[in-house]
């Protein structure tokens, strides 16, 4: 499925990075020692934190986006940080366990 | 014979902002030169959460990628405090970090575990007071 077509359906904001691309997958945490053990190439990570280190872990990982949740903003230093890695991100207002069950919705 | 490629990095450990960079530096260079991507995952991973342990625990230090015709390795070096108890410090879950590293998202005691995990082979060399040697492996 398009990052689009979960982006449509589910109101989510486009902070950065290009959304015609696939994912495969959803993960969701915010240990990013943890994220990075877990994150497989394509996934979505779903997590609140907003810091560069993110983008890093993004970017090391081949995450397709990463997906803030609880209406968190990118921080500034985040967001150049992700435009120059071409990184993906992708918010909404909604807590991660709600973009869970309707993302598994729409992949089912 | 074939040559060696090597990468020199020093890393700032004052700046949690850019501490990545490195690996980051190294993935895309791996990349330009064609390894395929679950070599430069666990390269770029295992480099990553060192950095991130130089950052955190000494202050910085350097960062050294040799690119071998069989092999990759990273040496990281730091002049940090040095790792009292290595075995304790391999476990999964056990971390010194402090509360204003862990809000960051780091300090889940899976920095050294993942090293070990991404890596063929993992030496430490370390000193109370002196410092830390992390030699890794990757076997292409």
């Amino acid at each position: 499925m398009k990052l689009s077509e979960v982006c449509e359906a589910l109101s989510l904001t486009a902070v950065v990075g290009d959304t015609d691309k696939d994912f495969d997958g959803v993960y969701v945490g915010d240990l990013l020692s943890r994220v990075m053990s877990r994150v497989d190439a394509g996934n979505l990570w779903i997590t609140i934190m907003p810091n560069t280190n993110v983008i890093a872990v993004a970017s090391l990982t081949e995450a397709a986006a990463v997906l803030l949740a609880e209406g968190v903003t990118l921080l500034d230093d985040a967001l150049d940080a992700a435009r120059d890695n071409g990184i993906t991100v992708l918010s909404s207002e909604l807590p991660a366990y709600e973009l869970c069950v309707r993302i598994a919705g729409l992949l089912s | 014979m074939s040559d060696v490629v090597k990468f020199h990095f020093d890393v700032d450990g004052h700046d949690f902002s850019s501490a990545g960079e490195a690996s980051v530096a190294v993935k895309q260079k791996l990349r330009a030169l064609g390894y395929p991507p679950d070599i430069i995952r666990k390269v770029s991973i295992a480099m990553y959460e060192g950095e991130i342990n130089m950052v955190i625990h000494a202050s910085g230090g350097t960062a050294d990628v040799e690119v071998h015709e069989d092999k990759i390795v990273i040496i990281l070096r730091d002049t940090g405090p040095g790792i009292p108890n290595v075995e304790l410090a391999m476990q999964e879950g056990y971390s010194t970090a402090r509360e204003n590293i862990r809000v960051l998202g780091f300090g889940a005691g899976m920095g050294l575990p993942n090293m070990k995990k991404y890596t063929d082979s993992m030496q430490i060399d370390t000193t109370v007071g002196q410092g830390t040697t992390i030699t890794m492996t990757v076997n292409l």
